[in-house]
């Protein structure tokens, strides 16, 4: 059985998954996701050992088909929907701090 | 209003236009949108050419396809090139697809008229519309109430005679619970007969498009069109669409009906009455009644809501403010990232992607996704045994009618349960129908759900047939 989910935890969680939560969502969604966590201890209770487990209900096969051209979208439709682009490529702001 | 098989025959026959059929659905827009918010998008122009089409098809003495100017109305998760889809977020307000989806391309191939798109929960994450960012879509039979969701949009449209048909997609009872609090017919198809390509994706090994429609004729027919191998969705079935208009007046003779106990407990008292004389008729109509019990599907709710979170936690981190949707500028790219997350996601969203990353975190990973997976293993074969003691199974679609907004908004696993009878399917891989039959409280309808194993369309299509008639006749 898991233990109950903290405070700690929903903030952690919320940092890796990129949300940033005020002071009284934190309390709020530590109260609600621990609920359904709860409700989850059902299952995480189980003892089920030998039991395979199913990722996808017919199994996934691998899907290749021969190697022809086709076109694919216009790069120009593709970067016309990003909210910012240069010379061909998205644009983002700065991704590594200022050298020391 | 019309079916969608009475448009086609009348269409092919001259009785009446493409372009016609067209502006009665408008006008039924025009009366009702404003109240009901049903469509997020009207796209009156582009539909008014495409029915202009198929009348010119007609004229000429082509074939103007299976669904020849039948107005349709798609959930706003489904992309349609050059048409604003948002999939009820914030984050997407605005986006146009560059591509339109494998199933909008059949039914416009088919002679379908796309008049818009329909409002749904955010992400299609909830059951009564009430996370949309867009505001809740109202129930068409009584407006203070709650449509179902995620589709209930497309539900509404059906219900309220906007449109004949429509298309919503089924994680967990998204069309089935809406089909059954409006009054309609829903159909989740087995997983991999629909193509899912340009559909925005929630928890991929669950998804699925299906149709609505006001008989279960009507949304055999859709299914026919969507249904198919698509060389694009490499989980779609290998095989084509099956026949199912055909064979719809095959009756239930001789075969075996099984009442499962685990799919009406802790429904209403007059959802339980409802699903039992659904079992009388379909007795009368020749079928043998038996009663099942598959415990495994108490435990699908704990299973689903660990599953199709950590799905989602998966499948919505592209949502990151770089390649579409909304940016929020921050000074460097993980503050933009988070800034666009926090502003673009509502409550909802936001709840479910964190219960998936915990789910999927080191060290919970085993207690929580990975026994859920395996839950998933005892749901699949426990449904194999009850197919071969029945070739249909029946039970309640939702555990009550339509529920008055803001009820279950502040308990999101009060909200969960409303899908309790539906997510087994999901899991399972399986089909399932919920077709109209009697109705609860306040004089609003109540849906019963017919379940079948993978490809059994055609009989589950049948038994529904089945009890339309029984509820024609009484």
């Amino acid at each position: 059985m898991a233990t109950p989910l903290r405070r700690e935890d929903v903030a952690k969680v919320a940092k890796l998954a990129r949300l940033s939560l005020s002071e009284e969502e934190l309390d709020t969604f530590t109260e609600q996701l621990g609920q359904i966590l709860e409700h989850a201890n059902d299952i995480a209770a189980l003892n089920l050992d030998d039991i395979v487990a199913t990722a996808h209900p017919f199994g996934l096969i691998n899907v290749v088909r021969d190697d022809i051209l086709v076109p694919c979208l216009p790069v120009d439709d593709v970067l016309g929907m990003a909210p910012d682009a240069e010379d061909g490529r998205f644009a983002v702001p700065r991704i590594m701090g200022e050298a020391p | 209003m019309k079916s969608a098989v009475e448009i086609v025959r009348d269409i092919k026959q001259g009785a009446t236009t493409a372009s016609a059929e067209l502006e009665r659905s408008l006008e039924a827009i025009h009366a009702r949108n404003e109240e009901l918010n049903v469509f997020v998008h009207v796209d009156e122009t582009a539909a008014r050419e495409t029915a202009a089409r198929i009348d010119e098809r007609v004229v000429q003495g082509e074939d103007p396809g299976a669904l020849a100017g039948v107005p349709i109305a798609l959930k706003d998760n489904l992309c349609r090139i050059g048409v604003p889809t948002t999939a009820g977020s914030r984050i997407l307000e605005g986006w146009k697809p560059p591509y339109s989806a494998t199933v909008v391309d059949l039914l416009l191939a088919a002679g379908a008229v796309p008049v818009g798109t329909t409002n749904m929960d955010e992400f299609a994450m909830g059951s009564s519309t009430e996370t949309s960012y867009y505001g809740p879509t109202r129930n068409p039979l009584d407006p203070s109430r709650v449509p179902g969701g995620s589709s209930g949009g497309s539900a509404a449209a059906v219900a309220a005679g906007m449109t004949p048909i429509s298309l919503g997609s089924d994680t967990g009872g998204s069309i089935r619970q809406p089909a059954a609090l409006c009054g309609i017919v829903g159909v989740k198809p087995t997983y991999g007969l629909v193509s899912r390509y340009g559909l925005i994706a929630f928890a991929s090994s669950l998804d699925q498009i299906g149709p609505f429609a006001t008989n279960v004729t009507d949304a055999a027919l859709v299914l026919e069109t969507i249904a198919g191998h698509d060389p694009r969705d490499s989980t779609s079935l290998p095989e084509p669409a099956p026949s199912l208009v055909s064979v719809i007046e095959s009756g239930v003779a001789g075969k075996r009906v099984a009442l499962v106990r685990e799919l009406v407990d802790g429904a209403d008292a007059d959802v339980v009455d409802a699903v039992q004389r659904a079992a009388d008729a379909l007795r009368e109509a020749g079928a043998t009644i038996v009663e099942l019990s598959i415990p495994e599907c108490r435990l699908g709710l704990s299973a689903y809501y660990l599953i199709a979170p950590a799905e989602a936690s998966s499948n919505l981190a592209r949502y990151d403010g770089v390649r579409y949707g909304l940016r929020v500028d921050a000074e460097d790219v993980s503050a933009m990232n988070e800034a666009t997350r926090t502003l673009g996601f509502g409550a909802e969203v936001k709840r479910r992607i964190m219960l998936g990353t915990y789910a999927l975190s080191a060290g919970y990973y085993d207690a929580y996704y990975g026994q859920a997976l395996k839950v998933r293993t005892q749901m699949i074969d426990a449904f194999r045994s009850a197919y071969r003691e029945a070739d249909v199974l029946l039970g309640a679609t939702a555990p009550s009618v339509a529920f008055k907004f803001g009820e279950k908004m502040s308990n999101p696993l009060a909200m969960y349960l409303s899908d309790v009878f539906t997510i087994p399917t999901n899991l399972a891989g399986d089909a399932a129908i919920s077709v109209p039959f009697g109705t609860g409280e306040a004089g609003l309808p109540i849906g019963v759900q017919l379940l079948g194993p993978g490809r059994s369309e055609a009989q589950l299509f049948a038994a529904g047939r089945v009890l339309e008639l029984a509820r024609e006749s009484s």
